[in-house]
């Protein structure tokens, strides 16, 4: 099985929207509390080493593109 | 320890009286008079090798050290006979309980069946299990065991070793075939052939006590993340034999070692944790670890087990049990070799298979110890996530690592004879033989280890019977399970355990391994199985 990127949510706004107002009222700390608990919670229903490991890798290039970004900003 | 010698005396040797290049030749000289080095030089000496084993103290160490020897050391040991002498002094135990907080977050059984004969652990001070070693020692004229002989020098030549040997008396040298340095994580002979040792080292400290006390606490693996006596740190608690428990407090990153190690600041930490301070201490110890191991086991004629070969943290029972198994393994390969039976390049396999063993059980315990002293703030706070979702799941609960304890490592490895027919389960080719209960000609009771060590210290077919006789290959041990003379298996345990029909048939090692299985062997796929197990491939 591949990591899906296409669509899987009938409604991806009510998907993101679950997700923001689980944060809202939490402080920086208490959010990031809860992402570390969701994270696991969905990687165990994935359930899939390979899966987890595209889709970690999906995640780390927003790390590495912001990194690039700032390397080309301090070049100009 | 009143009825167990730990004193011993030196005495001088003929081979110190020799002059200048007319040096003694021995086939075989193990160097430390540890558990690895005892074990294996008792398993060499059951083959009929002569060995010399030296040691450069005269007594055995103090202190508690290693506890926990798994079921593989124990079936070894079975097979060095000792295995019952250490378990009737050890405390069995196969029930481990994790605490966060002041409650309980889950238990783990690590041998939830029966019918084998050997439980998941014994716990047993490792000074015991070297006493008793020792004493097997004394039965077999074939080792000879220098007490106060220090190796100071090695001299490689291509087929042989010369080494230089420290005594009250002067020093003196020998020749040997080979050289097994078993002398521990600061091994002088690994320094003396020029070998990298390189790996992780973990800040965190750790403080071991050996306390003395009467407690009706279970005798169970008992592990606290963030307990009420001890905040925001990790804590251990096991039995050993005598009244001894052992407490291991993990202690802050800065901590001054010589400050935290007086008894009177170790005292109330203990008191806190146990609710009294109705104990006395038997031995403190302060440690930080680190996971590392050498690139190559064998450099020409030396030839590196256990910590001299390969360091973990402790949480898992990792180091004495893969040394162990280190000796197990080496063993019988470098009788062959020095019968000339199998070619050298069986003891290469040695490598192959024990370095990937070390690094299997170096992750495991990095792994655990990264979990109990988390690296970064966010590896403490999914740490934290972690544990509060054990609360309520059964994942949550199998994510909490508080050591993953040891069990045999499955070998891949040039040995095996990669399976050919179909198998739902059973041990495959480069796994251990696992246990099972069985009755012999006479209906007494017994297990497939036992018959195991009764077949011989050869290769090994295990055959359930279809009532067909094979031609077998000479020189084999057999077990048979069922048919005419063979061991009953009324439970059918033996059958289930190795995915049995009649006519199946396992070809073991001589460390108890599998090398190959056949649902119809021939002889010709026998002969072959044989052939690459002892190296001729």
């Amino acid at each position: 099985m591949a990591l899906s990127t296409s669509s899987n949510f009938a409604k991806p706004d009510d998907a993101f929207r679950a997700i923001v107002e689980a944060h809202r009222g939490l402080n920086d700390e208490q959010s990031a509390d809860l992402d570390a608990a969701l994270v696991l919670i969905l990687a165990n229903h994935i359930g899939d080493l390979d899966v987890l490991k595209e889709a970690i890798a999906l995640a780390a290039r927003r790390m590495l593109d912001a990194s690039q970004q700032q390397q080309q900003q301090q070049q100009q | 320890m009143a009825l167990t010698k730990t004193q011993f005396g030196y005495r001088r040797h003929s081979d110190q009286d020799r002059a200048g290049a007319n040096v003694a030749e021995h086939a075989i000289v193990v160097v430390g008079a540890g558990p690895v080095g005892l074990s294996l030089a008792i398993d060499l000496a059951q083959r009929g090798q002569a060995v010399v084993l030296l040691d450069d103290a005269d007594r055995i160490g103090e202190g508690s050290r290693a506890i926990c020897f798994s079921k593989r050391s124990l079936e070894f040991w079975d097979r060095l006979g000792i295995g019952q002498r250490m378990v009737d002094k050890g405390v069995v135990w196969s029930v481990g309980k994790i605490f966060h907080g002041d409650s309980q977050l889950y238990q783990f059984n690590l041998l939830p069946e029966e019918g084998h004969k050997r439980p998941a652990f014994i716990n047993l001070q490792q000074f015991y299990a070297e006493a008793y070693l020792v004493d097997r020692v004394e039965e077999l004229p074939e080792i000879d065991l220098r007490w106060r002989n220090k190796v100071t020098g090695l001299e490689p030549h291509n087929d042989h070793v010369v080494l230089t040997i420290q005594t009250p008396d002067g020093p003196y040298r020998l020749a040997a075939q080979y050289v097994v340095g078993c002398d521990g994580a600061r091994s002088s002979l690994r320094q003396m052939v020029g070998a990298e040792f390189a790996g992780q080292v973990f800040e965190d400290q750790f403080l071991i006590a050996d306390v003395k006390m009467t407690a009706a606490f279970p005798t169970e693996r008992w592990f606290w993340f963030d307990p009420p006596f001890h905040a925001g740190r990790s804590a251990l608690l096991h039995k050993q034999p005598d009244d001894i428990w052992r407490i291991d407090l993990q202690l802050n990153r800065f901590a001054d070692p010589a400050v935290e190690k007086l008894p009177e600041n170790v005292r109330p930490r203990i008191a806190r944790m146990l609710g009294h301070d109705k104990f006395d201490f038997e031995w403190i110890s302060l440690y930080k670890f680190q996971c590392r191991r050498m690139n190559k086991f064998i450099h020409g004629r030396v030839i590196f087990a256990g910590d001299a070969a390969h360091q973990v943290s402790p949480f898992g029972a990792r180091g004495a049990n893969s040394g162990l198994e280190d000796a197990e393994n080496l063993a019988w390969k470098l009788d062959r070799v020095l019968k000339g039976i199998s070619p050298e390049a069986l003891l290469e396999s040695y490598h192959i298979e024990r370095s990937a063993a070390a690094d299997e059980n170096i992750r495991e315990s990095t792994r655990s110890t990264d979990f109990m002293a988390p690296n970064s703030h966010q590896e403490a706070r999914l740490r934290k996530a972690v544990l509060s979702l054990a609360r309520e799941t059964e994942f949550g609960k199998r994510m909490v690592n508080a050591g993953r304890l040891s069990t045999p490592s499955i070998y891949e490895t040039p040995l095996s004879t990669a399976d050919s027919d179909s198998w739902r389960g059973g041990p495959r080719p480069g796994a251990s033989m696992p246990d099972a209960p069985v009755a012999g000609r006479s209906g007494e009771p017994m297990y497939l280890t036992d018959a195991f060590i009764g077949a011989g210290t050869g290769f090994t077919l295990l055959e359930f019977s279809n009532g067909a006789a094979p031609e077998l290959p000479e020189g084999l041990g057999t077990i048979q399970v069922g048919g005419l003379g063979g061991l009953a298996d009324s439970a059918g345990l033996a059958a289930s355990r190795y995915d049995a029909e009649p006519g199946t048939t396992y070809l073991l090692r001589p460390d108890g391994y599998v090398a190959a299985r056949f649902r119809h062997p021939t002889r010709a796929t026998l002969d072959a199985a044989l052939a690459r197990a002892a190296g001729h491939n």
